[in-house]
């Protein structure tokens, strides 16, 4: 007599779970994210940081310690006026970015009254961006160019007798291309925390007596100011990291701190170029922190 | 300390585009009183509250507050006062600031507008939180400093809107005491709206049971509940029986109308005509188990359900073509013969406890 016996029938056998300790699985879990942040982020800061003290010549560069990347970066008043003139970019953006940005955030959220349509006039917003930064860029020289709509405009008109000098190749091109192409970074966050404030506190202030500018000034913007400081972080880190803007728009008339590094990169400068990008990231990230000491967006996150 | 205000409102209406959330409403709400709006949800009661607030525009009709006609006037303008369902406090501000809120928007100095905040907060026993934010306070706490800073602009009247609902069961009796005692200390006119029969009864010096954007009954509490007008009412209230019926008889006295399956009953005269639709309400602890029945006055059903509350027991009976009647026994009395569910048995009312209930215009 023959048994035969089936495989995987019978007694059911209980599962082996493998048992790792709590702590352990914490920190497998935030694995995968670490280890990309740092092949991806923390490895080229370093990378960038040991450069910076190294030495060049016209061809190459030798591992070395020396300080005078630095020393010449910082000593140059090249470097202080553009940094100032990169500063003004981000300042006035800023200024025109957080004006135009809250009152079409506004408008969005406390003016249009059905869901469906603000996500429709929002997505309209957005539709500029499935174009790329530099086309939508370009296409600013055949409207503001010498020969641009807008000049043929004025002239055609008989408002001006000549064209207009100063619409492209200007520092004004250069902010208003970058108003264009970040207003939308400051709209998002903005819109996003207007849509959080309960209406009822709005009736709450009119039932107090608040007239419209009181709503405004006492409610809606202080509860408001974590996004415009989202938005702000944004707009100032981006503009102060642009190079392609600065250069198509002003024509290679204005410089900023990215086109310097860019013209010592394409110097082979790269030492000099890794000083000064540690030094950027070193006041936009003093920025940064000035925002958040200011504005609590812990909320908002 | 502050002038009572009446709340005369006429024949208003509110048309949202094609629905009609208010019907033409009339109501007289007197000098210092404590009025309910009562209904269920959409019944039109918070539409109400928000027109006299200002907070709606009023398609037609009027709102007196005093002999001010206030149709048109600003929320502020008004001389009311509105407290949020969701208290709708200042996040961003503390309490002091939230109190103070209506004293800025005046443009009272710093100092000024803030003493008398914190005197507020002091009647409200909330001096000691002075600093904080809303979002640190309980329920009860965000509640009264709602109060707080509507209560500072004096108002003649003060209009709450659902303001018991977001606190737990416990917390709601409390603070509807303090609304209470609030409201007589004060002697404003408090317009409360509450979807709560009990609070509204507990509250009320008039209680205006509200349906489909219109006016069922309004008068005071012990009115509705022992003469509500209409079915809908006596319904809403609860613990009465609606049987629906037919006029099929009428002399002086009494009249008899006859349910769909057959039975009959009686209730005293009233004007309905021969042949026409009736209600009539009985209240479910007027009914006796096990007595003899005067005609009319009584049927025979089978238990569906028994429910002990303690002090009573609640029964559910079907029969003579009533689907779901109820029986409040009080424990003493149930328990003296007790009775279980499916048996058959006599329920019996007096003459007196049968009111006659009007139909909605």
């Amino acid at each position: 007599m023959t048994t035969v016996r089936f495989l995987g029938i019978g007694e059911p056998q209980p599962k082996r779970s493998i048992r790792l300790p709590l702590k352990l699985v914490s920190y497998m879990q935030a694995t995968p994210l670490t280890l990309i942040l740092a092949a991806f982020l923390l490895l080229p800061l370093l990378m960038i940081v040991t450069v910076s003290f190294w030495d060049y010549d016209f061809a190459q560069m030798y591992p070395d310690f020396v300080t005078f990347n630095y020393t010449e970066t910082l000593g140059s008043w090249v470097t202080w006026k553009t940094y100032l003139n990169t500063l003004k970019f981000a300042f006035l953006v800023w200024v025109i970015t957080l004006f135009i940005g809250f009152w079409v955030a506004y408008f969005l959220a406390f003016h249009i009254r059905t869901a469906a349509m603000q996500m429709v006039l929002f997505l309209v917003c957005t539709v500029p961006f499935l174009t790329s930064n530099i086309i939508r860029m370009i296409s600013w020289i055949p409207v503001l160019g010498r020969n641009g709509l807008i000049n043929s405009g004025l002239v055609n008109s008989g408002l001006v007798s000549q064209p207009v000098e100063w619409l492209l190749y200007s520092d004004f091109a250069v902010v208003l291309a970058m108003v264009h192409l970040y207003t939308l970074f400051m709209v998002t966050p903005i819109f996003n925390t207007l849509m959080r404030i309960d209406k009822s506190l709005v009736e709450a202030a009119r039932d107090a007596g608040a007239s419209s500018l009181q709503v405004l000034t006492n409610v809606i913007l202080p509860l408001a100011k974590p996004g415009m400081a989202i938005g702000t972080i944004f707009v100032v880190t981006l503009v102060m990291a642009d190079f392609s803007t600065v250069q198509v728009m002003s024509g290679g008339q204005s410089a900023s701190v990215a086109l310097m590094m860019k013209n010592q990169m394409s110097l082979l400068q790269y030492p000099a170029a890794a000083a000064n990008a540690v030094v950027l990231l070193v006041l936009v990230l003093l920025m940064v922190a000035g925002i958040l000491r200011i504005v609590d967006i812990r909320k908002e996150l | 300390m502050t002038k009572a205000a009446e709340i005369d409102i006429a024949s208003v209406s509110k048309v949202y585009g094609t629905t009609t959330a208010v019907h033409s409403i009339s109501l007289k709400i007197p000098a210092g009183s404590y009025c309910c709006l009562l209904g269920p949800s959409g019944c039109g009661k918070t539409t109400t509250l928000r027109m006299i607030a200002g907070h709606e525009t009023i398609t037609t009709g009027d709102v007196l507050l005093g002999n001010k006609n206030v149709t048109d006037l600003a929320p502020a303008e008004r001389g009311t006062a509105m407290m949020f369902q969701s208290y709708a406090l200042f996040p961003h501000l503390d309490l002091v600031d939230n109190v103070a809120f209506s004293l800025k928007m005046k443009g009272i100095d710093k100092e000024t507008r803030r003493a008398k905040a914190m005197e507020m907060l002091k009647l409200m026993q909330l001096e000691a939180y002075a600093s904080r934010r809303p979002a640190q306070l309980s329920g009860g706490q965000q509640q009264r400093v709602a109060l707080a800073r509507a209560l500072i602009t004096d108002p003649e009247a003060l209009l709450l809107d659902e303001p018991l609902s977001a606190l737990d069961p416990f917390l709601k009796v409390r603070m509807r005491a303090e609304l209470k005692k609030l409201q007589t200390s004060l002697g404003i006119t408090f317009v409360h709206v509450t979807h709560s029969q009990e609070e509204a009864m507990a509250l009320a010096d008039i209680v205006v049971v509200m349906n489909d954007g219109r006016i069922e009954q309004a008068a005071p509490p012990r009115t509705v509940f022992e003469r509500p007008a209409t079915a809908f009412v006596a319904r809403f209230m609860g613990d009465h029986n609606v049987i629906s019926g037919r006029v099929t008889d009428k002399d002086d006295t009494s009249l008899t109308l006859a349910v769909a399956a057959g039975a009959s009953f009686s209730a005293p005269a009233d004007t309905v005509e021969i042949g026409q639709p009736v209600d009539i309400a009985i209240r479910t602890d007027r009914v006796t188990v096990g007595a003899e029945t005067a005609a009319g006055y009584g049927f025979t059903g089978t238990i569906s359900n028994i429910e002990y509350r303690g002090s009573s027991v609640k029964l559910a009976v079907s029969g003579a073509g009533i689907e779901d009647f109820t029986a409040i026994l009080s424990d003493k009395v149930f328990f003296a013969q007790p009775v279980k569910i499916g048996e058959a048995i006599q329920l019996s009312w007096n003459a007196e406890d049968v009111i006659v209930l009007g139909r909605p215009h």
